[in-house]
């Protein structure tokens, strides 16, 4: 992958003032959707806005596929961007707020107007296109800024809690587009603190702390890589006693219990891999049958708490 | 500069889309004029125009006792003085004050600055979109009350010969030299606020600074006295207001040098702006 193809934060910090943003980030987003995530003022927000121009970095270079932020004339025309600001220009109806946004775009009015209804009608707002924003619920502020952000089809589409304020369905039908443009191999970032959505959509995650990048990549890599949380692994076979006793004799193996149905058995081992190839050979060996083999916390959920902690966090 | 730079500079100023950036120009102007028409913007700047059409429907509709009507060439003078005293210095200041400070200053406040910022447009397009609204609002407003005030003050004079000095006399000639100096003022002190509103939080100590450089022009000597909107505006008024008090005298700026110069200062200012909208973060949190 070239530089045009990715989104690269190189060795960049963001103060304000004496006080930290982020501090040495260093990034290779690809295509796909990227979770991030982090306690509030992990400086989510600020990466975003540095990713976006909204903010500059005191150090370092960021690049969006080959496009730097200083230049939005060119970048806004492959980038959207759904903020956390819950604000909108007074006094105009949510059609007037896409096609007067559109038009900046340089696009004629005949233009401007078909796609912002092409937007309004992606996220269920035609029928409320005409009503002032002002009277508007949190959850359809919520789609008319997602439709901003989508409504000249960007390549990459960076999202600040964009699931905030949305009902069940508002969430399913938002998670349904994220997850469609990522599967057109653009470039979907996600900041949110609802962690078990993040997990479920997510190709990636970068996790913030206090500033830092505390993890990135797709969350099983992530999850190997923190080696003083031993891995915990779900098996439901026909003989749990048998793989216990054969498990219990093995260093990496530090915990060991067989479920009450005598159906299955939890196991936390601090080394995946070893313990991956022993279940192999004892399964194989012994003619077992296997129902299911379930890793219990390889989610972001988990590598959160391991690595920041809920403690402090608004989770 | 050699021809061979000369002609690749021209290359350069040809190839930049200047079609795409009045386009652009013209949807930020559309989209503000729409924003400031639906809501409350204009709002003290109205109430200011109102002022000076007000004092002079009032004057225009009740005759003071012992009052006699002045000839047309007195008046002249005394709308000379009022429009330079108040309409200058008070209203058309304090109007572009309201309109072009908040400009950016208004959006930051109201959280709703990124929307622009998210868009394909070069800052410097969406300063002079924005700067170009202020003009059409300001100018509108700002000019009216001009021309309101100016018949107003010359109705008591009687119908008759108020059509008279417009259409026979120098009235009309008057009338639209009075509101293209206010229009000029919009102009001039409009880039001017707009860059106060970029630079400054608060930009009500500056104003206060520019209102008193403005306001003691006539102590100043010649050389600064052209640094300052208010010099190349009364250049261009029409009627002489006789000199009084402490006054250092300079030449008014001949009419091909005001208009040029209000324009320069004005085109001088609008690039300082786009220098620091080039570098404006959107930082709510700051407001």
């Amino acid at each position: 992958m070239t530089l045009q193809d990715r989104i690269i934060f190189h060795n960049v910090s963001k103060f304000y003032g004496e006080v930290l943003g982020v501090n040495r980030v260093n990034l290779s987003i690809p295509p796909g959707i990227t979770g991030l995530v982090g306690p509030n003022g992990s400086g989510k927000t600020t990466l975003l806005n540095l990713m976006t121009g909204l903010l500059q970095p005191s150090k370092g270079e960021i690049s969006v596929l080959g496009l730097t932020p200083d230049q939005p004339q060119l970048l806004f025309h492959r980038l959207g961007y759904c903020t956390q600001y819950d604000s909108f220009p007074k006094g105009l109806t949510g059609f007037q707020f896409l096609s007067g946004y559109l038009r900046l775009y340089g696009h004629n009015r005949e233009a401007s107007h078909r796609l912002a209804a092409e937007a309004l009608a992606s996220v269920r707002l035609t029928n409320a296109a005409h009503r002032k924003i002002a009277g508007y619920s949190k959850g359809m502020r919520q789609r008319i800024k997602l439709a901003q952000a989508i409504c000249h089809n960007p390549d990459v589409l960076v999202l600040d809690e964009p699931l905030n304020g949305l009902d069940p369905v508002g969430r399913a039908e938002a998670i349904e587009l994220f997850k469609e443009a990522a599967g057109k191999g653009k470039f979907v970032i996600i900041s949110s603190h609802i962690l078990h959505e993040v997990d479920m959509i997510s190709d990636q995650v970068i996790l913030l702390d206090s500033g830092y990048v505390v993890a990135e990549g797709n969350i099983r890599g992530v999850r190997s890589e923190v080696k003083d949380h031993p891995m915990q692994i779900l098996i439901r076979c026909n003989r749990p006693g048998l793989v216990a006793s054969q498990l219990f004799g093995q260093d990496h193996v530090v915990e060991v219990k067989v479920h009450e149905d005598r159906r299955g058995l939890f196991i936390r081992s601090r080394d995946a891999e070893s313990l991956y190839l022993l279940l192999n050979r004892v399964i194989v060996e012994n003619e077992l049958e296997i129902e299911t083999v379930t890793p219990a916390d390889e989610d972001v959920e988990s590598v959160y708490d391991y690595l920041i902690g809920f403690e402090g966090g608004s989770h | 500069m050699n021809q061979d730079s000369a002609s690749s500079a021209l290359k350069d100023w040809r190839r930049w889309p200047w079609t795409l950036w009045g386009r652009q120009a013209l949807a930020v102007m559309g989209l503000e004029l729409k924003k400031s028409l639906r809501g409350r913007r204009h709002w003290s700047v109205l109430l200011l125009a109102a002022a000076p059409v007000s004092l002079f429907a009032l004057r225009a509709a009740v005759e003071l006792p012992g009052e006699a009507v002045q000839a047309l060439g007195g008046l002249a003078v005394v709308y000379a003085v009022v429009f330079r005293t108040f309409m200058l210095r008070l209203v058309v200041f304090f109007g572009c004050v309201a309109v072009f400070a908040n400009l950016f200053r208004g959006e930051l406040q109201e959280k709703t600055l990124h929307y622009y910022f998210l868009a394909p447009i070069r800052r410097e397009v969406l300063g002079i979109g924005k700067y170009l609204a202020g003009l059409v609002s300001a100018g509108f407003i700002l000019g009216s009350a001009t021309a309101a005030s100016f018949l107003l003050h010359y109705l008591p004079a009687g119908s008759s010969q108020l059509a008279d000095f417009l259409f026979d006399g120098p009235g009309l000639g008057h009338l639209l030299a009075y509101v293209a100096v206010t229009f000029l003022g919009c102009l001039g002190y409009g880039s001017v606020f707009l860059l106060m509103g970029l630079v400054f939080r608060n930009p009500i100590i500056p104003t206060i600074v520019v209102l008193g450089w403005e306001s003691i022009n006539f102590l100043l000597p010649p050389a600064l006295k052209k640094i300052s909107v208010i010099y190349y505006l009364e250049s261009l008024c029409p009627v002489a207001v006789p000199q009084r008090g402490i006054t250092i005298l300079a030449d008014p700026a001949p009419l091909w040098l005001a208009v040029p110069g209000l324009l320069l200062l004005t085109a001088v200012v609008l690039f300082l702006a786009g220098l620091r909208l080039r570098r404006l973060e959107v930082s709510y949190s700051t407001e």
